[in-house]
């Protein structure tokens, strides 16, 4: 324990000029060998967890691309995504969720500042343009049943419906879990537990964000242009 | 003691000490400077806007041939998730960044052997599938 919590504060051996500007990123790890630096920090081993996590969310998506984009064509004489898709609405959505996740990631400089009010203010932003975002996909899906175009009228619509949803579905606990986040800073201020909750909400948040970039592009634009 | 030991560690600055950084985490340089850690979220939402722009205008444009289409929104989309990976998660080619390197590119290839896998075998298999009509027709 004493060799890891030494180690950063370990002088560097010699006075080369090189040691310090010659190796910015410690790959010779200073005097202590890799093998003697003890486990990495807690902040590190949760966010590589939860980053490990997010890359299996990735993988558990690409199941659901690959169904929508066999399925595409398989519209059993119903509508396809050329006569559904109204890409203004896609177009705010996309917006919407852009801006979202810079606010979460204003939120973040607002955390490493120890800022309250500005770390409260960001993730409230980010709150009511994924809310937006929510609201305007409801609305989406809402009038496509309403047109007879629900999940039960083709194997397109379905899976349509399970890739976006799945999707929304991340969104919604997102939206949970941020409201907690901002419940928690309040009642307990920036604590070392509460600091990495606050990390890795913000890699899922932006990680849905990419998620959206695959969807909109391979959903929306190559289905709504009749390709 | 544990306690202890894990509040030295997260008061640490990144890029100190054990010459990791974790996945979201910004270079200690950045951290210091609230105007340049915003920069570096702005430049990425800039970069996001064009490119999302650009995906929706050469969807609706007739400027591009139109089998090229595709290709092109793939390329856009690609380069776009790179913008996003690069500026809001900070996964970056530094040496520190190297176990969250190396899970990304594990996820990619799992990732792309389920898509590319899939397209291919249901193509295949719809392909040599024989239409239903005739099936009909033979169990007459």
């Amino acid at each position: 324990m004493s060799a890891a919590t030494d180690a950063p504060s370990a002088p560097t051996r010699g006075d080369r000029p090189e040691g310090r500007h010659g190796d910015p990123n410690r790959l010779g790890h200073g005097t202590v060998p890799i093998s003697e630096q003890g486990p990495a920090p807690k902040r590190i081993v949760v966010a590589y967890g939860f980053w490990i996590f997010l890359l299996s969310d990735f993988v558990m998506f690409s199941g659901f691309f690959a169904a929508y984009a066999v399925l595409v064509g398989a519209t059993a004489g119903g509508p396809t995504g050329a006569d559904v898709f109204e890409l203004p609405l896609v177009a705010a959505e996309t917006v919407l969720l852009l801006l979202s996740s810079f606010a979460c990631g204003l939120a973040g400089v607002a955390t490493v500042q120890r800022s309250t009010r500005w770390f409260q203010v960001a993730m409230a932003a980010t709150a009511v343009l994924g809310a937006g975002f929510l609201a305007c996909e409801l609305y989406e899906f809402t009038h496509l049943i309403g047109e007879g175009a629900g999940p039960g009228r083709s194997a397109f619509l379905s899976a349509f419906f399970a890739l976006v949803g799945c999707h929304g579905v991340h969104v919604t606990i997102g939206l949970i879990w941020l409201t907690t986040m901002m419940a928690q800073v309040r009642a307990k201020g920036f604590r070392d537990d509460i600091l990495r909750r606050i990390a890795c909400f913000s890699l899922f948040w932006h990680a849905l964000d990419i998620i959206w970039v695959a969807l909109f592009t391979v959903v929306y634009l190559m289905g709504a242009g009749g390709a | 003691m544990s306690d202890e030991h894990s509040h030295v560690d997260d008061t640490r600055s990144a890029g100190q000490g054990h010459g990791h950084a974790a996945p979201g985490e910004q270079e200690a340089d950045a951290k210091a400077n609230v105007g340049k850690a915003v920069g570096i979220y702005a430049t990425g939402l800039l970069l996001a806007g064009i490119l999302t722009a650009a995906s929706f205008w050469a969807a609706g444009s007739h400027a591009i041939f139109g089998p090229a289409v595709p290709a092109a929104l793939i390329a856009l989309a690609v380069a776009q998730m790179g913008v996003h990976l690069v500026f809001f998660l900070h996964i970056t080619t530094g040496p520190d960044n190297t176990n969250n390197v190396l899970a990304l590119a594990f996820g990619v290839l799992i990732v792309a052997l389920v898509l590319v896998g899939s397209l291919w075998i249901m193509r295949h298999l719809d392909h040599n599938l024989m239409p239903m009509s005739s099936v009909m027709d033979m169990q007459r």
